[in-house]
């Protein structure tokens, strides 16, 4: 009897790093149209020899424990219908900059013109060709990300990006730039990267709205030179089945702030990550989140996994976290504070909290700490649990109904990542928004 | 023990701080015994596996057992997930069993005991003569309030079951225990006077193959404690084991089961200490607590292994798997452990939370100083209705230690209307040492609470002032701040641990200041 599991044994793989079916990187690029680069060529070249040395995630791999990377490996997407015209886009009306993405693609005849003071806008697609200032840039705060965990899609976006945007900053510009993503195939395998430069002083608002693809993988390089400031406010709101992994990388350099903020409504399989790296002396992160996740049409599984690095003194790092999940939603929050030797002073919360809505759904988190200075204040709270009644009896007692008292106390909920939405402006269309949906799938 | 020299005695200070700084000094239990030892074979094999089951005079089914753990333990790789740095084992290049000379032929009470074991345990202040109260701490009281603790604990007694190296020395109070039905005894002796409890209850929570250390345990286990507390049955004194180990390049390997029947309650401290030595040594035992219908288990560890010197030379490397499943309704269990000692440290006392209404609770000190590193942290798996677990945990690094906490709190989709409150807190003293937090939350049902919050800083200036300006020096002012930091999960400890835990405190922490 014990031989036998002996030998079973020996057929399995060994559980550290199990190695993957063989080829599947392979077949994975194989089925990708991988650009030959101008400028990009080296980055990409670099990239690869990364992924092909880290492979693509296998079933034991830690950092994939709460989310199951096959969608994300698997060499083609599911094909995925193009819905019909969608509802109005979230910052309509407001005075910005449009840039339309088309399944990871720039379209300039839907965008604006890119002329905006103080800012410099080319796309990847048309300056690879001839050089830019990004390419000091381009892949290198994604290889610098890859440490300690490794992160083999964002290695393969860089890659297989198609296009994106080069956007330089230099001076603060009048108004916000959009991008719009769109789609139109529904087999496109979506793959884009930005790289973001804000120069010393300067200010960028970056607003993003819409999905791409059938499967997308986006990277957003962010570089922030002294007492810059970036803010990034994101809504990802699906068709269902939708399949997409989301990654930004910032380096922050002193008195610089970063801030972002991500809805996600919707999506099958989600998952964002970020790379935050504090790089300056009494600089800000701060990274926000709010997720409305029903799986009563179709899965709904959506993953924050976040990595805020001090690397320097008299910084503040903020992450926060509201989840709201119904109808067997899955929610995953992976976030972690590293502390470096000598980054004395630093000021690290992170929060991450799930409200869920009946039996079925379910909140995995993993919020760490790993900390070697010690004159820090670092804590981190995570909670799980259900509407609370007694505040429901009280909203019904004054004559709110059940339904109506619900969005207000998934509104309240929320407002704590909202808040992290500087600009008044924005964050009243956002709770308008959500609002509406609550309201349009309100809790029984 | 350190002697008394004269001591210029500041006025205002009392003499017992005094002494408690000078006691402060290095680890106390770093000395050896000499005693002739029958050691087996270096190395491990099948053969090693036959001849310990041998020496135990073990039944063919335990053998079996041990052979099926030992075939699979070398399919298995050792974990490496765990923030621990420390250079492979060579598990050919140790001692498996090591026995007194003395103890080969079984002594049928404690006067047959070889005196030479006798004063070890003496020397550790574990006096192995029955109607001996265990006092915590040998003549270095901190304070005179806990002189008034220690006489208000007179009266109170405590079984001890000393294992040695590899070797049960003896059980104290092993008739009297008998009386309320209790069995109290090496798990050696258990094996071949209990057969039917043993058979039904080992490996049941901690099966052969959980994980490479437990998995290698279940081979080589050689000694160990066994408690059976039957039906509605309070043990009418607390049970405790002493583990000390002294021959060089041996590896303990013991293993606890206790079983507390519907209804019971027992207390259980468990005690641990090892000479100074410049190579490591193994330690990779596995406590398995079954708690059955409304009974309640108190498990309290103050582990006290030597924990290296400050280069990080020597050590123990402590791997322990402790499990209690709480099997039926509203069993509860309580795991206390203050975490002073070893080189390395991978311990998660877990709780499985199988009966509806069954309650786990997880209080832990871990204090890691110069180069030690510690990864210790709990499991709570929910998976009866209304369940509940509380978990506290302050981790103290100094010097260039590194100290994780690592901990799962779980709620199944049928623990309904369960609860968890989890509590981390860390300490840091200097700039070299780090301190990491690892939980892993998942919640898979809504009408469950689970509520987790985690800080760190370092130690107050203000309260150091303060203290500072009450005439203590540097030293004591720290040690006062940490314990009033670990003070919740000190009064979670009984009180003959609490006043141990309270001194080890301050001792680990020497030399940790300027």
């Amino acid at each position: 009897m014990a031989d036998t599991a002996v030998k079973a044994k020996d057929q399995t793989p060994t559980i550290d790093g199990a190695p993957k079916p063989a080829g599947a990187l392979d077949a994975r690029l194989a089925a990708l149209s991988l650009p030959q680069g101008g400028f990009t060529a080296a980055a990409r070249r670099d990239a690869l020899a990364r992924l092909q040395d880290m492979g693509l995630p296998g079933p034991r791999d830690e950092y994939w424990r709460y989310t199951d990377p096959r969608s994300f490996n698997a060499p083609v997407p599911a094909a995925l219908a193009v819905p019909d015209a969608d509802e109005t886009p979230l910052f309509d009306g407001l005075d910005k900059l449009t840039l339309v993405f088309v399944d990871g693609v720039f379209d300039e005849a839907a965008s604006d013109d890119l002329a905006l003071e103080g800012v410099e806008i080319a796309t990847l697609a048309q300056a690879d060709a001839a050089g830019s200032w990004a390419a000091d840039l381009y892949g290198k705060l994604e290889a610098a990300g890859q440490k300690p965990v490794k992160r083999p899609f964002a290695a393969l976006n860089t890659v297989a990006a198609r296009d994106g945007l080069l956007i330089r900053v230099t001076a603060t510009p009048a108004k916000p730039l959009h991008v719009v993503h769109r789609r139109a195939s529904d087999s496109a395998d979506a793959v884009w990267h930005h790289v973001i430069r804000v120069e010393e002083g300067a200010e960028l608002t970056l607003l993003e709205t819409g999905m791409s693809g059938a499967r997308s993988n986006s990277v957003i390089e962010v570089d922030l030179a002294e007492g810059a400031k970036f803010h990034h406010v994101a809504s990802k709101r699906a068709v269902d089945p939708k399949v997409g992994i989301g990654h930004i990388f910032a380096r922050i350099a002193a008195r610089a702030q970063f801030k972002s903020f991500t809805l996600s409504v919707k999506g099958t399989m989600m998952r964002n990550e970020a790379v935050i790296d504090i790089a300056g002396d009494d600089a800000v992160a701060h990274i926000a989140a709010a997720v409305l996740g029903d799986g009563a049409q179709a899965p709904f599984h959506q993953d924050d996994t976040v990595f805020v690095t001090h690397g320097a003194e008299r910084c503040e790092s903020r992450q926060v976290f509201k989840k709201v999940l119904k109808n067997g939603a899955t929610g995953v929050f992976q976030g972690k504070i590293l502390v470096k030797p000598g980054a004395q002073k630093t000021d690290g919360y992170q929060i991450s909290q799930a409200l869920l809505l009946d039996e079925r759904s379910q909140f995995l988190a993993k919020p760490e700490l790993e900390i070697y200075a010690d004159d820090v204040k670092c804590s981190h709270g995570s909670t799980t649990g259900a509407i609370d009644e007694e505040a429901l009896f009280y909203l019904r007692s004054r004559g709110v109904s059940r339904e109506r008292a619900i969005v207000f106390l998934v509104l309240s909920f929320l407002a704590d990542a909202l808040a992290e939405v500087e600009d008044d402006g924005i964050r009243d269309r956002i709770y308008e928004r959500l609002d509406v949906w609550l309201t349009l799938n309100a809790v029984q | 023990m350190t002697a008394t020299i004269d001591l210029e005695v500041r006025e205002g200070v009392d003499r017992e701080t005094v002494e408690t700084v000078q006691n402060m000094g290095s680890y106390k239990y770093g000395w050896e015994t000499e005693i002739e030892m029958d050691y087996a074979p270096k190395g491990l094999n099948e053969d090693i596996v036959r001849l310990i089951s041998q020496k135990n005079n073990e039944p063919e089914w335990m053998l079996e057992w041990r052979l099926e753990a030992y075939r699979r333990w070398l399919t298995m790789t050792e974990p490496k997930w765990a923030m621990l740095n420390y250079p492979e084992i060579d598990y050919q290049d140790q001692f498996y069993y090591a026995r007194p000379k003395s103890m080969e032929v079984k002594p049928k009470s404690l006067d047959e005991v070889d005196p030479k074991l006798l004063a070890t345990y003496e020397k550790l202040g574990i006096p192995l003569k029955e109607q001996m109260i265990l006092a915590g701490v040998e003549g270095a009281s901190p304070s005179p309030a806990m002189d008034m603790a220690i006489a208000a604990t007179e009266g109170r007694r405590v079984a001890v079951d000393a294992v040695f190296d590899s070797v049960s020395v003896g059980t104290t109070f092993k008739e009297e225990l008998a009386q309320a039905g209790v069995i109290f005894c090496s798990i050696s002796e258990a094996i071949r006077e209990h057969p039917e409890l043993v058979k039904k209850y080992l490996g049941s929570v901690v099966p052969q193959s959980d994980n490479f250390f437990a998995t290698l345990n279940s081979a080589v286990f050689s000694d160990g404690s066994f408690v059976y507390v039957p039906k509605g049955v309070k043990c009418p004194m607390e049970l405790s084991t002493y583990f000390r180990i002294n021959a060089e390049n041996t590896g303990q390997f013991e293993r606890t089961l206790i079983i507390a029947d519907k209804g019971s309650y027992v207390s259980y401290l468990e005690g641990c200490t090892a000479p100074k030595r410049d190579t490591n040594q193994l330690h990779a035992a596995v406590v398995e607590i079954v708690v059955l219908e409304d009974a309640e288990v108190k498990y309290s560890t103050v582990q006290n292994w030597f924990p290296g010197d400050e280069e990080g030379k020597g050590g123990i490397y402590n791997f322990v798997t402790k499990r209690a499943d709480c099997r039926e309704a509203r069993a509860k269990v309580m795991w206390t452990q203050v975490e002073t000692g070893s080189a390395i440290t991978w311990k998660y006392p877990s709780c499985i939370l199988r009966g509806d209404e069954s309650q786990g609770e997880f209080y832990s000190i871990a204090i890691a100083n110069n180069m030690q590193q510690a990864d210790t942290g709990t499991k709570m798996i929910h998976l009866g209705r209304n369940t509940r677990s509380r978990i506290v945990s302050k981790g103290i690094s100094a010097g260039k230690a590194q100290n994780t906490y690592r901990g799962l709190v779980t709620m199944h989709p049928r623990a309904t209307n369960s609860r968890n409150y989890t509590q981390c807190d860390s300490l840091l003293i200097g700039d070299q040492c780090g301190a990491h937090t690892v939980p892993y939350i998942e919640v898979k049902n809504t009408s469950s609470r689970v509520e987790h919050e985690a800080t760190t800083s370092k130690v107050d200036d203000d309260q150091l002032f303060y203290c500072r300006q009450r005439g203590m020096d540097e030293e004591e002012a720290v040690a006062l701040v940490v314990n009033g930091f670990c003070r919740e999960v000190l009064q979670a400890l009984p009180m003959e641990f609490a006043m141990e835990a309270q001194s080890l405190v301050a001792i680990s922490l020497e030399g940790s200041v300027g």
